[in-house]
């Protein structure tokens, strides 16, 4: 097999894994009762991490870009209680438009 | 179907509005990784087949850099795995969505994806029919987008000059608010952005999301 196929199998099987671990292994019964509080914050947690990471994440350094500018604008939008698509929209052309100016 | 309360059929209008804009921005990023992969010596069927089987974006795109460029096997697997392993906290999160035999819930998760997770829980509470929906409408923009993108790429553009990679987080950052009812969530966001700062020059991508996840322990004291 060839290096490709072999990285492409490998990384689709294993991102099949991943995704199916919670309801594969714990779906259709209930959490037990020590364990949903921390159930509860992995959302809340999780989200925070993805914010942070694609906001300021770069190669193995903290990047300060345009996509700052942009989740800015998309903060003022929230606040203002925007719709979710205007939010994107919002965020989108603030990124685009930073990256113009920058 | 049983009949929904209108505020519930309201709720599923305005999520599934939500989803098509966000499928829209994942279907151009679909497109540029297909040209990324195309240009990285990927050729036109692995791009696809990564698309309808890893169905991951940050994954993909680096696996497409490392292959075009030093090629080495275990390092684009490394890489990939380690972005993907947030898959493992994010599906726990919403294994109690998922009922009937087990490879009927091993294909159902397949559709969780950062956005179509993010999106269902988005009034607080995690709904089945939000993620899997549009976990579904955003397989089909992400296959399609790569489609377009290994075939005709150029045409296009890149993503970034529209500014979409700073819609995702703004995305998330929205879908964030919601879940931070209580003085404990607060906490524990605030604890999560503080290992992902510290964690991103030091670990390699994927890792600070990993990391910071465990900032979810904190529900483990008593009281709320």
């Amino acid at each position: 097999m060839s290096t490709l196929w072999l990285v492409v199998l490998v990384v689709g099987a294993a991102t099949v894994a991943l995704k199916a671990t919670g309801p594969v292994l714990l779906g259709g019964r209930a959490i037990p009762e020590a364990v949903a509080g921390v159930v509860e914050l992995l959302a809340p947690v999780l989200l925070t991490a993805l914010v942070v990471t694609q906001t300021v994440g770069g190669d193995n350094e903290l990047v300060l870009d345009a996509r700052l500018a942009g989740v800015g604008a998309g903060a003022l939008a929230i606040a203002a209680r925007a719709p979710l698509p205007a939010v994107v929209v919002v965020a989108a052309a603030a990124t685009a438009l930073a990256r113009l100016v920058l | 179907m049983a009949s929904y309360a209108p505020s519930s059929s309201l709720r599923y209008r305005d999520a599934a509005r939500a989803a098509v804009a966000v499928a829209a921005t994942v279907w151009f990023f679909g497109a540029s990784f297909g040209l990324v992969a195309r240009a990285a010596g990927m050729g036109v069927l692995a791009p696809l087949v990564m698309s309808a089987t890893t169905f991951a974006g940050s994954a993909q795109f680096a696996v497409a850099s490392i292959l075009g460029g030093s090629g080495a096997a275990l390092a684009a697997i490394a890489a990939a795995v380690l972005l993907n392993a947030r898959y493992a906290p994010i599906s726990i999160s919403v294994a109690q969505l998922f009922h009937g035999p087990r490879l009927r819930r091993l294909a159902e998760s397949q559709l969780i994806v950062d956005e179509s997770w993010a999106l269902a829980g988005r009034s607080g509470r995690f709904d089945r029919r939000v993620l899997l929906g549009a976990g579904l409408l955003l397989y089909v923009a992400w296959v399609s987008g790569t489609a377009v993108g290994v075939l005709a790429g150029n045409a296009l553009g890149d993503p970034k000059d529209l500014g979409l990679d700073g819609a995702f987080p703004a995305l998330f950052l929205a879908l964030l608010v919601p879940q931070l009812r209580t003085r404990r969530a607060v906490v524990a966001a605030l604890v999560s952005a503080a290992i992902a700062l510290l964690l991103i020059p030091i670990t390699p991508a994927g890792t600070p999301i990993v990391a910071a996840s465990a900032a979810c322990l904190l529900g483990l004291r008593s009281g709320r």
